[in-house]
């Protein structure tokens, strides 16, 4: 079998601005991630982590470079890589289960079955209704299954996306800033929550957060996305787009206690990367990224890129 | 005096009060001058009194006519059925606005004509109408069609294009097909906001069916309307505009409690 599920081959992401010019935001990004890696990935804010986010999902494709799933070149989205967004990932015209649901509606009936084959889907549905109802306690929610998104919380609404995800159980669950919205408490309970499910269903996920500490804590595995690096072509940290500067194993196994958020080397990890991947003023050259993982690509001098 | 207050708090019965005012104001002004003007000519026609009014509307609605008929049924009858279709057609112009909205390609062919199209006074081209279609059912019923159906095709495809990315690409990654997309995804959601617009252009039907009706028709309640103007005969005018516009009242309450109903998502 395949090791690597996800392999970003050189992708350059470009997009046009207002006065019509190409920019750069993503230059040449390689990446591949094991099966069952708990990725996440930060970087400061318009460095392009959402747009390597949609890459992989296939919401749009790289400007060149390709990205690859399970060996096939990724075209457009589809049902083996679920995603959670900040917002908008629940139907609102939907109840919760419903919303949980759909998925498995989806993938089983076509878009006329359920008017001609209506005792088929009426029973096919109390089963999706079943395992929706398995996710819906996982995530705490059975509860209140029957009530729309705008009745519930933040916390509420983002535990529902989540489980409307895993219902279908996707190979990849990609994650866009999934807790950025919430307050300290509830995002330190979304992410024990996100780390129980991972060890239940053991699927790979990417989880893009601008929040360190908490990169450091949930992932297996710690990619930094900047645009504040130097290069030897000169071009400058507003025009030559972001690449990954450290790609490195967090050293403790998960599931971690909360605990080591106060050991020292958690804070050293975590200043190394504000550091490298943060600060404006510290531009690292290309030749001195701190790629050590093992399935990180590393520069080659003049030979560019290799695994 | 918190008149004019923005945040002013009316009591209940205020609310239940104020609302009939400007209603009783109308009806009271209005019996008012028709007293006066009798006084001076008993024979007055253009301000029939409420009981030449009420004694019209009877006359319409239960007493039967030289053909045997009652006028009002089979006005109301007549109208109502040119209205269902008008609005049902409307139905058709959703589908080709989701189209549009959904599909770039559509979006690419149909936009601009849609635009333009939209701008075409039905009025203008109601004799091209009539001349192409004759004077039966069908120009009429196309003189709404071309006259609202713009309206509802574009509002269609706006809606249609706001709803946020992510919720499409989301549906794909729960494996809905483009077409699942279109019209399990993305039409109910916006269906209540359509049904919305249908319901606020249903004045717009109304208008276009009875200026057909007022050029060429055999029955119904524009029709009749200018038939009486002949011989000015306000007391049959009247009841028929008040009848007309408590229909149109009704259809209008009947799909705004559907929505308030069945929609109780929206807006949220
Ligand atoms: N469709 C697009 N058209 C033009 N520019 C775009 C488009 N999408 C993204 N960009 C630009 O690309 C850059 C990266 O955007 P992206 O959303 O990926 O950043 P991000 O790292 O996710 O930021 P944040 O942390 O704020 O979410 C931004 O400068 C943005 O303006
Ligand atoms: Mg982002």
């Amino acid at each position: 079998m395949q090791n690597y599920i996800i392999r970003v081959e050189e992708a350059v992401q470009k997009y046009r601005d207002r006065d019509g010019q190409m920019r750069t935001v993503l230059n040449n990004i390689n990446l591949r991630v094991r099966r069952g890696e708990f990725l996440t990935v930060v970087g400061p804010t318009g460095c392009g982590k959402s747009t390597l986010l949609r890459l992989i999902l296939g919401s749009e494709v790289p400007f060149s470079g390709k990205v690859m799933v399970n060996d096939v070149e990724v075209k457009e989205p589809s049902r083996d890589r679920g995603i959670v967004f900040q917002k908008y990932s629940l139907y609102e015209n939907r109840t919760v289960r419903e919303n949980v649901m759909l998925g498995l509606e989806l993938e089983q009936f076509t878009i006329f079955e359920p008017y001609f084959r209506p005792i088929k889907c009426r029973r096919k549905r109390k089963e999706f209704r079943e395992k929706a109802d398995i996710y819906l306690e996982r995530v705490g929610l059975l509860r209140h299954a029957d009530k729309h998104p705008h009745q519930l919380s933040g916390g509420m609404r983002q535990r529902a996306a989540i489980a409307q995800a895993m219902v279908m159980q996707p190979e990849v669950l990609l994650m866009d800033e999934p807790f950025g919205a919430l307050d300290i408490g509830t995002r330190e309970a979304m992410q024990v929550f996100v780390l129980e499910q991972w060890q239940k269903d053991h699927q790979t996920i990417i989880f893009v957060t601008h929040d360190l500490e908490e990169a450091i804590f949930i992932g297996s595995r710690i990619v930094v996305l900047s645009q504040y690096y130097s290069d030897d072509d000169g071009g400058s940290t507003t025009t030559h787009g972001s690449m990954i500067v450290k790609d490195v194993q967090v050293p403790w196994p998960l599931p971690r206690p909360t605990d080591v958020k106060h050991t020292k080397e958690f804070n050293e990890l975590m200043m190394s990367i504000r550091r490298e991947g943060l600060d404006p003023d510290y531009l690292q050259n290309i030749k001195d990224f701190d790629l050590s993982h093992e399935d990180a690509a590393w520069w080659n001098g003049g030979m560019g890129w290799a695994n | 005096m918190s008149l004019f207050k923005v945040n002013a708090k009316p009591s209940i019965n205020a609310g239940r009060i104020l609302p009939l005012l400007p209603f009783i104001i109308c009806i009271v002004a209005y019996i008012i001058t028709a007293q006066v003007r009798h006084d001076e000519n008993p024979k007055d026609k253009l301000v029939p009194t409420s009981k030449q009014l009420i004694d019209g509307f009877r006359r319409s609605a239960f007493e039967e006519d030289r053909k045997g008929e009652y006028r009002l049924l089979v006005d109301t009858i007549a109208s109502t059925k040119r209205f269902a279709i008008g609005v049902a057609f409307l139905f058709l112009g959703v589908i080709i606005g989701l189209n549009m909205g959904m599909l770039p390609y559509f979006d690419l062919v149909f936009y601009k004509f849609f635009l333009f199209f939209d701008k075409i006074p039905a009025l203008a081209i109601l004799p091209i109408l009539f001349i192409v279609f004759g004077l039966g059912e069908v120009s009429k019923i196309a003189l709404i069609v071309i006259g609202v159906m713009p309206t509802i095709v574009l509002d269609t495809y706006l809606r249609a294009k706001a709803v946020p990315r992510e919720q499409i690409t989301k549906a794909l990654t729960l494996d809905a097909s483009h077409l699942e997309v279109m019209y399990r995804i993305v039409l109910p959601k916006i269906f209540p906001k359509v049904l919305e617009t249908i319901r606020l252009n249903f004045k717009a039907v109304i208008l276009f069916l009875i200026a057909g009706e007022s050029l060429a028709a055999t029955a119904g309640l524009g029709y009749r309307i200018f038939v009486v103007r002949r011989y000015i005969a306000m007391d049959i005018i009247i009841p028929y505009v008040i009848w007309i516009s408590f229909l149109a009242f009704l259809a209008d309450l009947a799909v705004r409690i559907w929505i308030r109903k069945k929609y109780t998502w929206m807006d949220k």
